[in-house]
């Protein structure tokens, strides 16, 4: 009975009660989609007829923002021995099987009720805001009435808000070409309306993205402009003198703001980081009021770039204790200027903003803040060969940007390009298997890879995504025929398959097993061909460090 | 009284097998599945109910069909079929000898579809039973919830101009599909394993809505906006060309999980399964008083742990039907009719 499909009648128009149906049907409905079109009508009819104040919530929930869980799994799996005399036993591998916490519950949860929850979005984000402060059992009483009303798939999204992994197959952008038509105007403007920190609880949607209602809000951001990858050569591209070249770096795309006194450090994914780089401290007093810096947050040591692996172990902690600040200090590489004096600079011409941003970054004159060096070439050919310098500078490859061009929002095509360098690759073999989650929920996709190192295997690295759905298929059955133990969700495998792994850069770690850290590991073929005596070795691995690990420290003075 | 060999479950005092993987003499098969009926046995005892597409699925063979209950004899071992409600003519075989009983399930669903016979509940000393949806997050709506569904999402594809593709296994859910569609019937066509199916069916007096091949000599106003059951994706047919625009929705009980449904379900997943779920599993092993069951393909190691729990003694077998331990959607081997 609890299967999650949600019921079709037609839904009338206006009310507010039924806004937690009418969210958790759009949810469906999304998911039931992969017409790009087709999601944006979706979309673009639930903000024109959803109550005013699930708009906000269904924005902050669409553009990313963060659930706090509000039960541990064992609670849950408590409840459901108690409730349906499922033992936990039972709930774990159902779990294993379904690979979705969220689904788990509203499969096993057998009350179906009769879809027509009383409330709306508003009303159990409050309840779920509202169990922060209760006991389990008092949750428990919560959960089990607002289950006895939904029918599976309304079930299903109140799970995955309860459980904190709310996530739909939507990008931002695509809310924001909704919200676009909605409201009448461009993309550009309702991201820039919707950016920044506000409370989904509070703010009035509507106002908000009709551009009222809100003071000017001085932390802010500005949309992030992205890049896309190169296809193939950059010839391409048309006469080299309109183009502008830089080293690309590999930390958090961030945005620094200083704006009357106020001042914030946003990432690219709207997170506000201020907090988390206090050395920033020591030269955001030197920028004029009224500054907005696009640019890359990075590991960087009196002006040079150190390896990513530095970057990350500072991020996710709390507690900057005084030693990790020394092991691992944070600058900053600007590459744009957005606003200055106040003005916001995004329809001037790169040329001109880099211009001004040249002088700004030489006027502040420290060490943490660098402008991102320009790579001169007179034509293709010529910065193809320098492009070759990148990893021994500890940079990633290049980015290419048009002289011309204003600072559009979102990932465009057309004036920024990235152009990375080849990635480095090993032959390994996979040594455990994992399912993955949505969309391969079910299937082993997640794979762990290992090198040779004399007789034995060497974890190396972990990687999810290479191979076509075939091949992902086909791996899940030779896991399944292979398994050697279960650690949990974890299945051992014979040592058999050979894949050939690409990663962007290559450090020191104390971390990991191997002693060396690989980024963005990717699987880039199965070696079918290949045996697992003939992959590569640990001593391979560490050449490769040798020669690329210490890159860091290769760069020169920047600014 | 059984024994789970190479070649399958063996009766030593009958001397047969019962679905034997490997060829054998003689072979008492529960359902024509290919996982099940396999070609190349010496001799084939059947429900006379399974016969007609069990021929037409094996071709020339040495057969022969009891009615449902009907004793047949082997060596003083009592065999008789008892209806599975699997797929139309599916059996449940019984077999007894000195006094004690075996029943083994082949694969079967408690509900009752309409069409497969009703699945008869059958006292026994031991069980032999499937689990191809022994998990508790497989549980099933309703047949009636689901052929609603079903076809209010084929009015509205025709409604729109568009054709709607149903992609379900040839032999027992594409005749369920042809049931549900009743109301539809003249608009239907079909892939060429269905119309022989349905072909042997009509021979053995079934009556099901017309079902036509769809060719390019189909006139253009037939073959837009029509129904296509077809048991391989249509992406992957000729046809596809041939329907117009169309929208496609698998039915299979796997698609109760959102990751299945959203990585082969088309436009649309349809939970419809001819295997019990597991509320029906565990009524169905209660309502034999088995004292002992074995539990053969899909979650065996899930399942019978669980029936051990509940006071039964129980144990998983590896067999030849469906494939191991997590049977799952899609994989070469996977059971190909869930």
């Amino acid at each position: 009975m609890s299967d999650i499909l949600f019921d079709t009648s037609p839904l009338p128009l206006g009310s507010g009660a039924d806004g937690f149906r009418r969210f958790a049907r759009l949810i469906s409905d999304l998911g039931n989609t992969g017409a790009t079109r087709e999601k944006t009508d979706l979309l673009a009819d639930y903000f024109r007829s959803a109550p005013v104040r699930d708009q906000a919530w269904t924005l902050g929930l669409f553009t990313g923002r963060k659930l706090r869980r509000q039960i541990r799994t064992r609670q849950l799996a408590a409840w459901l021995s108690e409730w349906r005399g499922i033992p936990e036993w039972l709930f774990e591998e159902s779990y294993h099987h379904v690979g979705d916490l969220a689904e788990t519950l509203a499969l096993l949860d057998a009350s179906n009720g009769d879809g027509r929850p009383e409330g709306d979005l508003s009303y159990y984000m409050k309840m779920l805001h509202a169990m922060q402060e209760m006991s389990d059992e008092e949750k428990g009483v919560c959960i089990r009435e607002a289950w006895s009303k939904m029918d599976g798939g309304q079930k299903f999204v109140f799970n995955k808000l309860l459980t904190g992994g709310f996530r739909v197959g939507v990008s931002a952008q695509l809310v924001i070409q909704a919200l676009a038509r909605v409201y009448d105007t461009e993309p550009a403007v309702i991201a820039h309306r919707i950016s920044g920190d506000w409370d989904p609880a509070t703010m009035d949607a509507d106002a908000m993205l009709r551009g009222e209602g809100r003071s000017f809000d001085l932390s802010r951001p500005y949309p992030f402009f992205l890049a896309y990858p190169v296809e193939g050569e950059p010839g391409s591209l048309g006469h080299p003198s309109e183009w502008h070249a830089e080293w690309k770096w590999d930390g958090i795309r961030g945005q620094v703001i200083l704006r009357s006194g106020t001042w914030s450090v946003w990432s690219r994914g709207e997170e506000l980081m201020t907090e988390k780089f206090p050395e920033f401290e020591s030269w955001r007093t030197s920028l004029p009021n009224g500054t907005v810096l696009d640019g890359e947050i990075m590991a960087m040591r009196d002006g040079r770039p150190l390896p990513f692996s530095v970057l990350q172990t500072r991020i996710g902690r709390t507690r900057l204790s005084a030693r990790l600040l020394k092991e691992a200090p944070v600058g900053f590489m600007a590459f744009d200027l957005l606003e200055f004096g106040g003005e916001d600079l995004r329809t001037k011409t790169f040329l001109e903003r880099r211009s001004i941003l040249v002088d700004l970054i030489s006027s502040v004159g420290h060490p943490g803040l660098q402008c991102s060096e320009t790579v001169a070439f007179d034509d293709w050919g010529s910065l193809t060969l320098r492009r070759r310098e990148a990893r021994e500078r500890g940079s990633e490859g290049l980015m290419i940007k048009r002289m011309n061009s204003v600072y559009q929002a979102g990932r465009r095509r057309g004036d920024w390009w990235k152009w990375k360098l080849e990635p480095m690759t090993v032959d390994a073999v996979m040594v455990y298997a994992q399912k993955g989650h949505g969309r391969r929920s079910n299937l082993y996709t997640d794979y762990t890879f290992a090198l040779k190192d004399g007789d034995r295997l060497v974890v190396f690295a972990k990687a999810y995504s290479g191979l076509t759905d075939k091949e992902f298929r086909e791996v899940d059955a030779f896991v399944k025929r292979n398994a050697l133990e279960k650690f949990g969700p974890v299945r051992t495998v014979k040592p058999e398959l050979v894949f050939e792994i690409a990663f962007e850069g290559i450090s020191e770690s104390r971390r990991h097993k191997a002693g060396i850290a690989v980024r963005f590991p990717r699987i880039s073929r199965w070696r079918t061909d290949k045996g697992v005596d003939e992959i590569d070795t640990l001593d391979d691995l560490k050449r490769l460090l040798e020669h690329y690990g210490s890159a860091g420290n290769g760069s020169e003075e920047t600014s | 009284m059984i024994r789970f060999t190479e070649h399958g479950l063996y009766c030593e005092a009958g001397d047969f097998h019962i679905d034997p993987w490997r060829p054998v003499r003689s072979a008492v098969i529960t359902h024509a599945h290919s996982d099940h009926a396999r070609p190349g046995h010496g001799h084939y005892l059947c429900a006379r109910a399974g016969l007609s597409v069990l021929r037409s699925r094996l071709g020339a063979q040495t057969y022969e069909g009891a009615d449902w209950s009907e004793p047949v004899y082997r060596n003083g071992v009592r065999i008789s079929f008892h209806p599975s409600g699997h797929i139309i003519g599916a059996a449940q075989v019984r077999i007894e000898y000195r006094g004690e009983v075996w029943v083994v399930s082949g694969d079967y669903k408690t509900e009752d579809d309409g069409i497969s016979g009703y699945f008869e509940p059958v006292k026994c000393h031991t069980f032999v039973t499937e689990s191809t949806f022994g998990l508790p997050v497989y549980q099933w709506q309703p047949q009636t919830v689901v052929y609603d569904e079903i076809r209010n999402w084929v009015s509205a594809q025709l409604d729109q101009g568009r054709s709607a593709v149903l992609q379900a296994y040839s032999l027992g859910k594409s005749q369920r599909l042809l049931d549900a569609l009743r109301p539809f019937d003249g608009r239907i066509f079909a892939h060429g394993a269905i119309l022989q199916i349905q072909e042997a069916l009509r021979a053995d007096g079934h009556d099901f809505p017309q079902t036509k091949r769809l060719t390019e000599a189909t006139p253009a106003e037939q073959r837009k906006a029509c129904i296509f059951i077809t048991p391989a994706p249509v992406e992957t047919l000729k046809t596809s060309r041939l329907i117009g625009p169309w929208r496609s929705a698998r039915c299979s009980g796997w698609m109760q999980v959102r990751g299945n449904r959203r990585r082969e379900g088309g436009d649309k997943g349809f939970v419809l399964s001819d295997h019990a779920d597991w509320a029906g599993l565990c009524a169905a092993v209660k309502a034999t008083s088995a004292q002992r069951v074995f539990v053969t393909h899909g979650f065996q190691s899930v399942f019978s742990r669980y029936l051990n729990e509940i006071g039964l003694e129980a144990h998983e077998v590896q067999t030849g039907f469906g494939s191991e331990e997590e049977t799952e959607v899609q994989t070469e081997n996977a059971h190909p009719d869930a």
